[in-house]
């Protein structure tokens, strides 16, 4: 159930991300959610892009590109929302990599991605909270 | 003790050293012969006995010998006397297949040790300076050829080793030394550290410094001078035939005096082996007259530089070789090292890595940097900063321990390491090592 992410790695040079994100655009794909990471010579774009296999087959020859499933848990874009996520996880010891947000389409509607190792556990947990979980097909919602 | 450690042979006339290389040419040829088949072999091969070699006028006849004639004679190949009479080994750095292992009797450890000691007197030592070695101690040759030629003066001897700054400079004030034997890039940062600690130049006992195993320039010295106040002084020397002290400086520190009384040079043509007159500048090559266990004839040693014969004020009648100029093949010397590209290449592809990398070398603070920059495969990227991190820490690891010496990776991008003309530049050399 979880969502495809994609990672591109970018020297970390003027003029890598401009190009990233250009050829992500030239897929006619929009770019839900995204984070960088850095190091001192090279960075790790993550992205949450829409049409992703039209993306990656547009960039693998350009860019060092590859997919991660990770879970996109839902909740309220307010106050206090993320604690109840991160609370069930660290009570079934699930260790995160990474993670970042994004707001949803709907009112008040937000999404936490999660990097964790076993993204299929992690989701079982959030539902067993009653926590909703994205797939890649609602995605584009 | 005057100005020289052995002034008999030292300041020889050129026709007596022409008598001794001629007899020990003659005797040595022979030894080869009698004692080591694989040069023997390659003797036959040429057609040549030891009843064509009657002095230095024929020794172009014999064939050369190559790091890869040593790497194939590998470890007992090349040996010239019974395991049994050797009492020493030494090696350069390296892998196994690069390695160079050197053997040496009692014999050739002294001639070696009369090698450093002329070199230590030449630098204005006597037995009432303090010796400060550290070059490495081990299987490297610095620190034990300073050392015994250090014991043979009579010198007071610093066995520090490499490494430690804080506890070099510490027995450097608190023991008065007078003469420093190191690399050249270690002294001057011995120096900067010295100054940083709030010494001024005239605080240390130091006179004189004998320093080698890397490529340095004119700047360098005159920059060294000044941070130790010292006279700083060049020696040349190579694993293959014995270690440091081959050649020398003098107080002149125009050239190097080769030991010709224990090492026969000439100068060739790297690609037709043709013997070049003297002034021309070419591939030095040595032979070694009279080393018993490692007894290398015509020894290709890939560095590049001119003899001169022309008499030295310092009494000396020693031919001068000058600072390398560079290479014949594509070894780089990296903060004394010795680094092959294709040492690079080998541990890249056992890594499972393309063997798409550049090297880059440049200087700080007289100090090499040496970094590598690598190409990562689409099998090899992960969305995890941690999991490439830890690739470039394992990849340095397999790398310092091919090379003896630890570079900074850096993995980039495919496609992104400079290419021209379709091939990509190997190796980026920012020092500026020669004049």
């Amino acid at each position: 159930m979880a969502i495809t992410q994609i990672s591109l790695f970018l020297m970390n040079q003027p003029g890598q991300l401009v190009d990233a994100v250009g050829a992500i655009s030239g897929a006619g794909s929009n770019i839900r959610a995204m984070s960088i990471a850095e190091a001192n010579d090279f960075g790790i774009l993550r992205a949450i892009v829409t049409d992703t296999d039209k993306v990656c087959s547009l960039l693998k020859d350009r860019f060092l590109i590859t997919r991660t499933p990770v879970v996109a848990a839902k909740m309220d874009d307010r106050s206090g929302a993320l604690y109840p996520i991160l609370s069930a996880l660290n009570k079934a010891n699930v260790n995160i990599e990474y993670m970042y947000a994004f707001t949803g389409t709907g009112p008040e509607e937000a999404y936490v991605v999660l990097r964790v190792s076993d993204p299929d556990t992690t989701e079982s947990v959030l539902h067993a909270h009653g926590i909703q979980t994205l797939s890649d097909e609602g995605l584009s919602l | 003790m005057g100005r020289y450690y052995q002034q008999d042979i030292e300041t020889a006339p050129r026709e007596k050293i022409l008598e001794i290389q001629n007899e020990k040419l003659v005797r040595q040829v022979r030894h080869v012969w009698d004692n080591v088949p694989y040069y023997r072999h390659l003797m036959e091969e040429k057609g040549v006995t030891p009843e064509d070699i009657r002095g230095v006028e024929d020794l172009h006849k014999l064939p050369f010998l190559s790091k890869a004639d040593l790497r194939e004679a590998y470890p007992y190949g090349l040996l010239g006397t019974d395991l049994k009479n050797c009492v020493r080994i030494q090696s350069t750095s390296g892998t196994t297949g690069r390695r160079v292992v050197a053997f040496y009797t009692q014999h050739d450890v002294d001639l070696w040790e009369d090698c450093t000691a002329r070199a230590i007197v030449a630098a204005g030592g006597t037995d009432e300076d303090v010796v400060q070695v550290c070059y490495g101690y081990g299987l490297f040759t610095g620190g034990a050829g300073l050392h015994g030629g250090s014991h043979k003066v009579g010198c007071l001897t610093l066995p520090m080793s490499s490494g430690n700054t804080e506890r070099q400079i510490q027995f450097m004030m608190d023991l008065g030394s007078t003469i420093l034997c190191c690399t050249p890039s270690y002294a001057a940062y011995i120096g900067e550290s010295l100054a940083e600690m709030g010494y001024k130049p005239e605080d240390n006992k130091l006179k004189a410094g004998i320093f080698g195993a890397e490529p340095w320039t004119e700047e360098m010295r005159r920059d060294i001078e000044k941070k130790l106040g010292i006279k700083a002084y060049d020696i040349y020397g190579l694993t293959e035939t014995s270690g440091p002290g081959v050649a020398y400086e003098c107080e002149e520190q125009h050239g190097m005096h080769i030991n010709e009384d224990h090492f026969l040079a000439e100068i060739i043509d790297p690609e037709t082996g043709e013997v070049l007159p003297e002034g021309e500048k070419g591939e030095l090559v040595f032979t070694s007259l009279d080393k018993e266990a490692f007894p290398l004839l015509r020894y290709r040693t890939r560095d590049i530089c001119v003899l001169s014969r022309k008499p030295c004020s310092c009494g000396r009648t020693h031919v001068r070789m000058s600072k390398p100029m560079g290479r014949s093949d594509d070894m780089l010397i990296i903060r004394g090292v010795n680094v092959f590209p294709s040492q690079i290449e080998t541990v890249l592809l056992k890594e499972g890595y393309t063997p798409n990398y550049q090297i880059v070398l440049d200087r700080e603070r007289n100090t090499d940097t040496f970094d590598v920059y690598v190409e990562v495969s689409a099998d090899q990227f992960s969305d995890l900063m941690s999991q490439i991190q830890k690739m470039e820490k394992s990849l340095e690891a397999a790398l310092r321990t091919m090379l003896g010496i630890g570079p900074r990776v850096h993995l980039v991008a495919p496609k992104t390491i400079t290419r021209s003309e379709g091939k990509a530049v190997r190796v980026i050399d920012k020092r500026k090592l020669h004049d």
